[in-house]
């Protein structure tokens, strides 16, 4: 999937992690990623998807999404695309 | 070495525009943090902040000296104004020249650049006003109080974030200790409500959306603020020989650096530089009653600030005092450390401790007295105050009625 592949891109950058080793299923807190890579990638993402992701450092259980693994992002990006690129549209 | 007291004191807060109105809030538990008015909020996340509200610039200065004045020069020249005048000093018959003007400021004119920015980048401006550059000036606030002032001595503005303020105070604390001058006048300023400072502030996701809550189980971060407090300092022999008025003594300071990150802080810097102060003013830790708390309500300063406490003062810690004015009046960057340390002479001087406002409910990790929501009634003899920035710069005062 275009989308899965886009963030395991841009997370195996951040997260200087060989891409290969990564999958849906792959804990971000076992990646070397310090809280400033975290917002970095957050920010990745936002660029590269065109929406707003609400992540707060604060909470990791941000307006009930989880950005606990891969997978967590994936869905999240997918469910944050249509609902932001819907609502352009419409 | 000479003693060091404050003989003057002035606020511009976003819980009011002089020191009665400021304390009667931090009385009330009053917090000042609400939507942001000053800017248009349009495309902004974070639409909340605690703002100088009402400020009128016009009923300060006349139009020429305000040509030249910043959003935050305004406030620490008026805050400046009443400190002085409370002090009853004049700097023009030779004074001037034994006292120093140190003032803290994080970022300085920043209203200014991105005005001045967005008509040159976004407006196409082919020119901009002359008086752009001596404006934004990071030292820009701290001239004008010794241009409108007369002070001749030394002068210049200390910048480390969110511990400028704490730092200048303690420079000039050091310059009147130790007889470099026989007066400072001292404190911070910060006004930076501006759009693209925002965003720069929502980037960094630690921006609360509902309200900063220091401490409090699910707190979400912290709320800008802005303002200035000024106070004079003076050696206690001077101040005591023209029967001046002593709102309280400065009695140590100590700082550190974290040399870790650049924005999470450490337990190990907060608490070497608590120590530091304590060493400085020679005080033991049961000696002090109350702790202005850096607090600024995201998760990793309050868990990292109370680990700090536990380890610096033992059993004593659970029978301090310790609260975050920043609840009531923002987090307000480089005046912060000068608006904080203001709460507390004033709390020690009325015999109140400020609460720490918007406290909801206690989280496991965060286990001291912070004074949730109500102001206590309390003679608090010796206070601290602590400041630990961004990059790891931490600053302690510690003052004693």
């Amino acid at each position: 999937m275009d989308t899965e592949n886009d963030i395991i891109d841009i997370v195996a950058k951040q997260a200087k992690a060989d891409r290969a080793t990564l999958k849906r299923d792959t804990h971000l807190s076992e990646l070397d990623l310090q809280s400033i890579d975290i917002i970095e990638l957050i920010f990745a993402i936002e660029d590269k998807f065109d929406i707003s992701v609400p992540y707060n450092a604060n909470d990791l259980n941000s307006a009930g999404i989880s950005f606990e693994t891969i997978g967590n992002l994936v869905d999240a990006v997918e469910r944050l695309t249509a609902e932001q690129h819907a609502q352009k549209a419409g | 070495m000479n003693r060091v007291v404050i003989t003057g004191l002035g606020i511009v807060s976003p819980l009011g525009k002089n020191v009665a109105e400021v304390t009667a809030r931090l009385r009330t538990g009053h917090s000042a943090i609400g939507p942001i008015t000053t800017i248009p909020t349009d495309g902004l996340i974070t639409t909340i902040g605690a703002e100088v509200r009402d400020f009128d610039p016009a009923a300060y200065f006349a139009d020429k000296q305000l040509a030249l004045l910043d959003r935050c020069a305004q406030f620490s020249l008026v805050a400046s104004r009443e400190a002085i005048a409370q002090s009853g000093l004049s700097f023009r018959d030779g004074l001037g020249q034994r006292t120093a003007t140190i003032i803290g400021a994080g970022v300085g004119g920043m209203v200014t650049l991105d005005e001045s920015f967005h008509r040159v980048y976004a407006e196409g401006a082919k020119r901009i006003h002359p008086l752009t550059i001596p404006k934004f000036m990071i030292s820009a606030a701290m001239s004008h109080i010794t241009m409108e002032h007369g002070i001749t001595g030394p002068s210049f503005t200390v910048a480390s974030a969110c511990a400028s303020a704490n730092h200048a105070i303690g420079v000039a604390f050091h310059m009147v200790r130790s007889g470099s001058v026989d007066v400072a006048v001292t404190g911070g300023t910060e006004a930076v409500f501006t759009f693209g400072t925002i965003k720069g502030w929502e980037a960094l996701r630690v921006m609360a959306p509902d309200t900063c809550r220091p401490f409090s189980r699910n707190r979400s971060g912290m709320v800008l603020g802005e303002g200035a407090a000024i106070m004079v300092l003076e050696d206690r022999a001077r101040a005591q020989a023209r029967g001046a008025e002593i709102l309280a003594e400065i009695i140590g300071f100590g700082m550190s650096s974290d040399a870790m990150d650049i924005v999470l802080p450490s337990a190990t810097g907060a608490a070497s530089a608590m120590r530091a102060c304590l060493a400085d003013a020679r005080l033991t830790v049961e000696e002090v009653g109350y702790i202005n708390a850096h607090g600024t309500g995201t998760v990793a300063n309050d868990v990292t600030e109370t680990k700090a406490i536990h380890t610096v003062f033992g059993d004593h810690a659970r029978k301090l005092a310790v609260s975050s004015t920043k609840s009531m009046h923002g987090h307000a960057l480089g005046a912060s450390g000068a608006l904080e340390l203001a709460a507390t002479v004033m709390a020690l001087r009325d015999g109140f401790i400020p609460p720490t406002a918007n406290f909801i409910e206690a989280d496991p990790d965060c286990d001291l007295d912070y004074v949730p929501n109500e102001a206590r009634e309390a003679q608090i003899a010796v206070a601290m105050s602590n400041s630990f920035a961004f990059g790891g710069h931490n600053a302690v005062l510690a003052i004693r009625r």
